[in-house]
């Protein structure tokens, strides 16, 4: 074996330039295949990156109306939707997936939140039980958040995260200043920041669209002052935390579930749901992973065709070689002896154009990662893969003309010229 | 008795005609014996050497070689016998060009599962006995033609074969290389090799100590007295 393996690659060094040759279609289709995978990986990875961000694993569980977020802005305080008691917020705490939950409840906010001539537009105003920027990963960056004080004398006080601060105060220190949301002063008692800062990578006007608003300013009252400013005791969110990414789905569902077992509607498309961000991400990358599992049908055709030139290099080289089989089988090389040494040549032959294409597949992804800005994540089994799968297919396509070369007749192939 | 041969037929199909090739051809040959078969060009001697060399079988006929029925073995059995029995030289010496003398002697050996390390030392031998112990590593291109043959003599010889058979050894050599292989020839049946040469040359069959004539697939002559002929 070792034997043949060594005169294999003493046969291809001989025939340097038609070896490389009939090695090209391999490294090509390897190289493509590589090259699409260590892509189609890397933006996989960055899109659960972006939805669900580094770590974050909160989960939110609102009312939706069909398939789209019941807005009370627009729709109303909904009928048979109670509001969540502190005995259900524990019952969902129970859950095994959850780690924590908090209620809350939020409006988008145009022209509302102002100080003195500066307003806040495109941002969240949000009404939070003090729990929320624990369940939420806040760390509280100067002053304080929410006590119980605040929550039972209906405090108007405020907290700001880093965007409103920095548009509200532009540099200054906002703790202790007015603001003014819905005509109604509050009074800034601390600002707020995501433990881990994650900014989306943002490739295109699809991607902006999505990750954009989680950037935007939010400003922080007690829920118990939110009747105060809108009116009505409305229906909650529910935001979780879970330990491990992969419990998302599960906690958020369960969570919804349980909210669900409350509500008395007639309008049953009225339902609380996840906003299951792995979900999310799932069918994105299903989407691109369709697109990209068609190149890889087209590299693989490429394949093909390499195998095709290997095995008509393979019968080329039989020929040439007609003689020498012939003398092998006259002096006592049995058929399987003839069929190994050229089984042995096909495969070492297409095992290093695999290598090859690995290796140019790899600068490839390196050089579209550079161009597009692109994650690339290259796996070493996919590597390893496809060069056992070259290898495999130089013994397919090797075995025709092994075959042949086997079966030769020695008097014939000793007399051949 | 290394060959028994006995009523050989050979038939050949061209188209739809039978052209008979050998026909009831019987030769014996003993053990240490240096027979020459000769015959002009299309006499059938070829296919006499096939037949004798297991390349090929005959259309009717027995075959014994020292003592085996071999025509009843299968493809892979001949290869062995080949293996084990028979060595052979060709007229165009058949070395394979990329490899060195050595590696072209020991070819064989790896065929008959030799280890590597005696392989090497049993080609070294058999090559110092055709007396190119100094040009183990040369590569057939580096050598002259008689001394090609040597190597072809050497690697028939390194498995201990029964019998050496070779094709028209001298065809492709001028005359001197010419006689030197034959000089080997006769030495190597002083030590007692049994050697079948195949040849239309009448001056290089009178090298045998026995001569069998064969004209149109029949054997016409084989006695002893023709061997000074």
């Amino acid at each position: 074996m070792l034997e043949n393996i060594r005169l294999s690659f003493q046969g291809i060094w001989s025939h340097k330039m038609r070896s490389f040759l009939t090695m090209l279609g391999i490294i090509i289709g390897i190289a493509a295949i590589i090259a699409i995978v260590s892509t189609i990986t890397g933006t996989n990875e960055q899109i659960k990156q972006n939805l669900i961000g580094a770590g974050d694993n909160n989960v939110n569980v609102q009312l939706y109306m069909g398939d789209s977020t019941y807005e009370i802005e627009y729709s109303g305080i909904p009928e048979g939707v109670p509001v969540i008691t502190r005995e259900v917020l524990e019952e969902i705490r129970g859950v095994e997936e959850v780690k924590d939950a908090a209620l809350f409840v939020s409006r988008d906010t145009y022209n509302t939140i102002y100080h003195k001539n500066t307003g806040i537009t495109g941002g969240k105003l949000y009404g939070v039980e003090k729990e929320y920027f624990d369940v939420c990963n806040y760390i509280v960056k100067s002053g304080r958040v929410f006590d119980d004080g605040d929550v039972s004398n209906f405090r108007k006080v405020a907290v700001l995260d880093e965007d409103s601060a920095e548009t509200l105060f532009s540099g200054e220190d906002p703790v202790g200043k007015t603001i003014e949301i819905l005509k109604e002063p509050y009074v800034v008692i601390g600002v707020v920041t995501k433990s881990s800062k994650f900014e989306p990578v943002i490739n295109s006007m699809d991607d902006y669209y999505m990750y954009a608003q989680r950037s935007s300013g939010g400003v922080f009252v007690p829920y118990a002052t939110w009747p105060g400013l809108y009116g009505y005791d409305e229906p909650q969110k529910l935001v979780l935390t879970v330990n491990n990414t992969e419990d998302m789905t599960a906690a958020g569902k369960k969570s919804a579930d349980i909210l669900n077992s409350y509500l008395s509607v007639t309008d049953n498309t009225i339902q609380y749901k996840a906003i299951d961000l792995l979900e999310q991400a799932k069918e994105i990358q299903e989407l691109s992973r369709s697109t990209n599992t068609m190149l890889i049908w087209i590299a693989g055709i490429s394949l093909l065709v390499g195998g095709i030139g290997v095995m008509n290099i393979m019968l080329v080289s039989v020929t040439e070689r007609t003689q020498e089989i012939g003398l092998k089988k006259a002096i006592g090389a049995r058929k399987s002896r003839i069929l190994g040494q050229f089984l042995t040549e096909a495969a070492v032959l297409t095992s290093l154009g695999g290598l090859f294409g690995v290796i140019v597949g790899i600068i490839l992804a390196e050089v579209i990662s550079k161009l597009t800005g692109t994650l690339v994540a290259i796996s070493a089994p996919a590597a390893v893969g496809a060069v056992v799968f070259s290898m495999i297919i130089g013994i397919v396509f090797g075995l025709l003309p092994s075959y042949k070369a086997a079966n030769l007749n020695p008097i014939d192939a000793l007399r051949h010229e | 008795m290394i060959l028994d041969l006995k009523h050989i037929y050979k038939d050949y199909q061209q188209d739809k005609l039978v052209v008979p090739v050998l026909k009831d051809i019987s030769l014996q040959v003993e053990e240490g014996e240096y027979v020459a078969v000769m015959g002009p060009s299309g006499s059938g001697k070829t296919t006499l050497m096939n037949i004798i060399g297991c390349l090929d079988r005959p259309t009717s006929g027995t075959y014994e070689l020292a003592g085996e029925d071999i025509l009843k073995y299968k493809d892979k059995e001949m290869s062995n016998v080949r293996l084990r029995s028979i060595g052979f030289v060709f007229q165009s010496f058949h070395l394979l060009p990329r490899q060195s003398a050595l590696e072209n002697v020991a070819l064989p050996l790896s065929y008959a599962g030799v280890k590597k390390r005696e392989r090497r030392e049993r080609a070294a031998r058999a090559l110092e006995r055709v007396g190119l112990g100094d040009r183990l590593n040369f590569k057939p291109t580096q050598l002259s033609g008689g001394q090609k043959q040597r190597v072809a003599i050497a690697r028939a010889m390194v498995n201990n074969p029964k019998l050496l058979l070779a094709d028209e050894p001298t065809g492709a050599l001028d005359s001197k290389s010419g006689k030197q292989i034959m000089e080997l020839f006769a030495a190597l049946h002083r030590e007692g090799v049994t050697i079948v040469m195949i040849t239309h040359d009448k001056a290089i069959a009178s090298h045998a100590k026995r001569v069998v004539q064969i004209i149109d697939g029949e054997i016409t002559e084989g006695s002893k007295e023709v061997q000074d002929a």
